[in-house]
């Protein structure tokens, strides 16, 4: 994947003005853009997908041109080919889980997705663990089925990029882990190039091979995590050096002391 | 002895009643539903003065309405004279003309209820499919209606119970002649001026009766269903 950004835009709200001036190239397939809330994470991201538009810059996505302001060039959303999950999922809720996975690859004056779509979906809800909830509606999904379903929904149509805006914070702590696993199990899988925005130290160490820190709308640095002091000679992480190194970068005051239980005599 | 009205008296006001109300409510309908799409969606300058313009025919006294079309249509009026000499169409005192004058006085009903219906809509849901490929005429088309037809359809049936009972502005335009622009409402009025009672009994327990059944329908798609 390539993605460039190098893009500025200031928004005005109750008189306080906030500016967004950010640049940065991402070569790997896993990238991860950190900082607070507030700190202009989600605007990017949206401009990348096209649902904001910057007042001047340039956007490169997988080797394509989608916006560059001195060129007049503004690729409109729904012909950027990217694929995008979002915050809490934004299934359809007037339609079923079939679909809402089906959504992207149906015109409106088909009846029924065409044949080769529709056996991509039924692949879709057997990889997802959805076997059975084609039919369901999403308000009787559990957090992580809604995450599939919103997953298999953006990958049917192949996106060059999949932008995920904060993938777990909607979840509850004990599925963050696991759903960390399975997103990157299924980026093996269907060889997806990812950039994921998120305020979570802990969503870094596990997604990241670029490292984009973002401070008041500004980068204060880009880390490559692929090699050391990140990775040791076997390619693992090092949980305490990526700690260390967001802490440093002023993000988290400190690292969380790990809660210890004691036995009661 | 109580003489029972003909079928004359009560089903030729019935039907055109409902004909033109029918009619009525398709124009309105169609009117609101753009026009509050792009009030809803659209931010440009003067959009609130449009809006407050959109409800006057509410507080309008229905007689100013009439007469304002009067003005525009009759036979000397900017787009009467213009449908007369083009197509020889003349709509004073006609059942089209009072289809006119009902869909006017309907229509800040259906416009009101599609308006709050569209802004009910959360723009991420119109976001996602534009991700997923789709122009903004499918937006609409599959996410953006598709989630806003209950208010929208209930503001229709409100609209439809107005423009049955739409008494003034028809009365100006269309007249009261029967069986061609005599309406229910009108049909009611006619017939006490005239002293005939059983006549008007039997009228008004059937105008209730249908807008009684409209309201209790529009209120139940009102009610919220599913929390998402």
């Amino acid at each position: 994947m390539r993605i460039e950004v190098d893009i500025g835009k200031t928004l005005r709200s109750n008189g306080r003005d906030f500016t967004l001036d950010v640049k940065f190239a991402c070569e790997d397939d896993l990238g991860v853009v950190f900082g607070p809330s507030g700190a202009g994470k989600s605007l990017t991201l949206r401009a990348i997908a096209g649902l904001e538009k910057p007042d001047y810059g340039r956007i490169v996505v997988a080797g394509k041109v989608v916006f560059d302001s001195a060129a007049g060039i503004d690729v409109p959303t729904s012909k950027r080919a990217v694929g995008y999950l979002f915050q809490d999922y934004a299934l359809f809720p007037h339609l079923t889980v079939e679909e809402n996975i089906g959504f992207g690859v149906k015109r409106w004056w088909q009846r029924q997705p065409p044949a080769d779509a529709a056996r991509q979906i039924g692949d879709l809800l057997e990889l997802f663990e959805l076997r059975g909830l084609g039919r369901a509606h999403p308000w009787q999904l559990s957090g992580g089925q809604r995450q599939r379903v919103a997953l298999a929904r953006a990958l049917i149509r192949h996106p060059d990029v999949l932008l995920l805006d904060e993938p777990f914070a909607a979840l509850d702590p004990l599925l963050r882990e696991r759903m960390r696993r399975e997103l990157m199990n299924t980026r093996m899988l269907f060889k997806v190039p990812m950039l994921v925005i998120t305020h979570d130290p802990e969503d870094v160490g596990v997604l990241a091979q670029t490292l984009v820190v973002l401070e008041q709308g500004r980068i204060a640095k880009t880390v490559d995590l692929k090699v050391a002091p990140y990775r040791d000679g076997e390619g693992r992480m090092s949980e305490r050096s990526i700690r260390a190194l967001l802490t440093s970068a002023g993000e988290v005051e400190s690292p969380q002391p790990r809660p210890t239980i004691r036995a009661v005599k | 002895m109580i003489d029972m009205p003909t079928s004359q008296e009560v089903l030729v006001p019935l039907i055109l009643t409902l004909k033109v109300a029918g009619w009525a409510t398709v124009l309105a309908t169609a009117a609101g539903i753009t026009i509050a799409f792009a009030i809803a969606r659209l931010r440009f300058p003067g959009r609130e003065m449009v809006d407050a313009m959109m409800m006057l025919p509410m507080v309008m006294p229905p007689t100013v309405l009439g007469y304002y079309l009067l003005v525009l249509v009759g036979r000397r009026g900017i787009i009467g004279e213009w449908l007369y000499d083009k197509f020889g169409i003349t709509l004073i005192f006609t059942w089209q003309g009072a289809v006119i004058a009902a869909a006017i006085v309907a229509f800040p009903l259906v416009y009101k209820g599609a308006r709050a219906a569209f802004e009910g809509v959360e723009r991420q849901y119109e976001q996602a499919a534009r991700v997923l490929g789709n122009s903004e005429f499918e937006v609409f088309l599959r996410v953006t209606l598709p989630l806003a037809w209950r208010g929208i359809l209930a503001g229709a049936m409100l609209a439809f119970a107005r423009a049955m009972g739409e008494f003034g502005a028809t009365l100006m335009v269309a007249g009261s002649l029967p069986g061609r622009t005599q309406t229910l409402s009108i049909a009611v009025y006619e017939a006490v001026q005239a002293g005939k009672d059983n006549i008007a009994n039997f009228l008004v327990f059937v105008t209730s009766i249908v807008c009684i059944s409209i309201l209790l329908a529009s209120g139940r798609l009102l009610r919220p269903h599913h929390a998402v």
